[in-house]
């Protein structure tokens, strides 16, 4: 069976890179992308670091990709929020109730970041994923400096602190646990960022919670009490407590979902529907668990995957795994930060180049005679060739030589 | 084919390095390296891949 027409929802990273893999293999039919938003989206990872920094300007963000839309011959429809899908008849619904019927469907619909459901919405309070929400707290933080609070020590949190510092603001993060990132990764690396960001002049706090922002008459902020009672003054908070994939237009749908769209090792859900970018949580079987990723280099990556998947099944195919080591980048203060691989916080974390208090270093995550990843700061190389080694093999020794 | 990185864009990352080592490479300084600047045609495929995961769309590849 050859498709006749292809549905990709969401126009950002790994739709485009979707779209673009479909016709690199060759296929030349109708190909509808379906966008919520009223324009495409921009490059998201500059958006919490030059874009806040006011260093890189929004020309700078487009999507790699985005200029090739109409070389690609993609019927590219904005303001078309999909809010159902029915996997038997393969026809979607648009929140405006236009109906649009495919032979294949790509879900790259990605996340959103979390907010925290009690809370108002108030003049002051920012969550930051796309543009908008960028530019409205670039805007406030272009003010004269004052104090901001964010509350979350994960990357994005622990990027807008940083940003905020260097722009001359007092930052307050807020944590819930007794390290960073505890619940991802091994300790060390927790205490790493938690002592960066306090030689930075973060006032970093941990075992701590936030329960309600403190509002002005007018509404806006004017601070955040704390779990223990105790007050914060801040002009600013900043929630930056994760994201959850954009699953809900599936419910129903005979689409599985679980921590994401549950895609089979080939990325693939249903029959004629794949999935790719943070959206997806699929059997990586290189690492033998089921992952969902929220990191840009596997939206390029799993859209093209996905894609060709798509075109695979259509032939009958039984399709590849996919097989990634993921991959990503985090800049805070002087330090760059590179991640291969997929450590759990249970891993042994064991030094493998230059010291921490140099500033220049690497971890290996050891679990067992397995490297699972390897976290390098200001040492690219090292986070690149342990990728490459991992690609082949897991075996300490293979990617941690002597 | 010819290939042209912005090194005021380059973070030196070396995500294209992890794909075309043939071509990339980012040394212990910390800076890239272009190997070979008109790679054989046999590497396009490879080179494309990583201009498109160029963190920074630093890399244009040249007719
Ligand atoms: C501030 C910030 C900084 C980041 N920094 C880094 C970094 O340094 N390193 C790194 O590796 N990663 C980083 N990331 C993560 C990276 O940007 C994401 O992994 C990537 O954007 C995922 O791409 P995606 O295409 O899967 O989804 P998204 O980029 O989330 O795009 C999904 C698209 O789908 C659309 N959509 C959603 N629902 C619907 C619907 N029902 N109908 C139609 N359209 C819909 C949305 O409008 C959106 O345009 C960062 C993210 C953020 C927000
Ligand atoms: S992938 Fe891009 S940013 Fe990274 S080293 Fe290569 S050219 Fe530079």
């Amino acid at each position: 069976m050859s498709l006749e027409k292809i549905l990709i929802v969401g126009a950002s990273l790994a739709g485009l890179n979707a779209a673009k893999a479909l016709r690199e293999a060759g296929w030349q039919e109708h190909l509808v992308l379906l966008e919520a938003g009223h324009e495409l989206p921009v490059d998201r990872p500059p958006l919490s670091k030059g874009f806040l920094l006011g260093t890189t300007e929004v020309e700078r963000l487009q999507l790699p990709l985005a200029s090739e839309i109409d070389a690609l011959d993609i019927d590219l429809r904005l303001n078309a929020r999909v809010e159902g899908f029915a996997a038997d008849d393969f026809r979607v619904k648009l929140e405006n109730d236009d109906e649009l019927s495919a032979e294949g469907v790509i879900v790259a619909t990605g996340s959103s970041p979390r907010r925290i459901a009690s809370w108002p919405k108030a003049a002051g309070i920012f969550v930051l994923r796309d543009l908008a929400e960028a530019q409205e707290l670039r805007t406030a933080l272009a003010a004269t400096p004052s104090r901001v609070v964010v509350v979350g020590a994960g990357f994005i949190g622990a990027e807008v602190a940083s940003s905020a510092r260097a722009l001359g603001w007092e930052v307050t993060m807020i944590e819930v646990a007794s390290t960073p990132l505890q619940r991802v990764l091994p300790s060390q690396v927790g205490a790493f960022v938690a002592d960066l960001h306090r030689s930075n002049g973060v006032d970093l706090r941990l075992n701590s919670g936030v329960d309600v922002p403190l509002l002005d008459g007018d509404g806006t902020l004017r601070g955040v009490r704390l779990a223990d009672g105790s007050e914060l003054e801040c002009e600013v908070l900043v929630l930056g407590i994760g994201a959850s994939p954009n699953v809900e237009w599936l419910r129903g749908s005979g689409v599985p979902i679980s921590n994401g769209i549950c895609c089979d090792e080939t990325l693939m859900a249903a029959p004629g529907v794949v999935a790719a970018g943070d959206v997806a949580e699929w059997f990586n079987p290189h690492f033998g668990e089921r992952m969902r990723i929220e990191q840009w280099d596997n939206a390029v990556e799993s859209g093209g995957v996905a894609a060709r998947r798509l075109l695979s099944w259509a032939e009958g195919d039984p399709g590849e795994p996919y097989v990634a080591v993921p991959w990503f980048w985090s800049d805070q203060f002087d330090a760059k930060i590179q991640m291969a691989g997929r450590p759990a916080p249970e891993d042994e974390a064991v030094l493998i180049d230059g010291s921490v208090e140099s500033g220049k270093f690497a971890y290996g995550f050891k679990r067992g005679e397995r490297c699972m990843g390897v976290l390098a700061v200001n040492r690219p190389r090292r986070a690149i060739l342990a990728r490459m080694a991992m690609a082949t093999s897991l075996q300490w020794d293979a990617v941690v030589p002597g | 084919m010819k290939i042209v990185v912005d090194y005021d864009l380059c973070e030196s990352n070396a995500v294209c390095m992890g794909i075309a080592p043939e071509v990339f490479e980012v040394r212990d300084d910390d800076f890239l390296y272009i190997l070979d600047e008109n790679p054989d045609e046999s590497l396009r495929e490879k080179v494309e891949e990583s201009a498109r995961r160029c963190p920074k769309q630093a890399i244009t590849i040249v007719d």
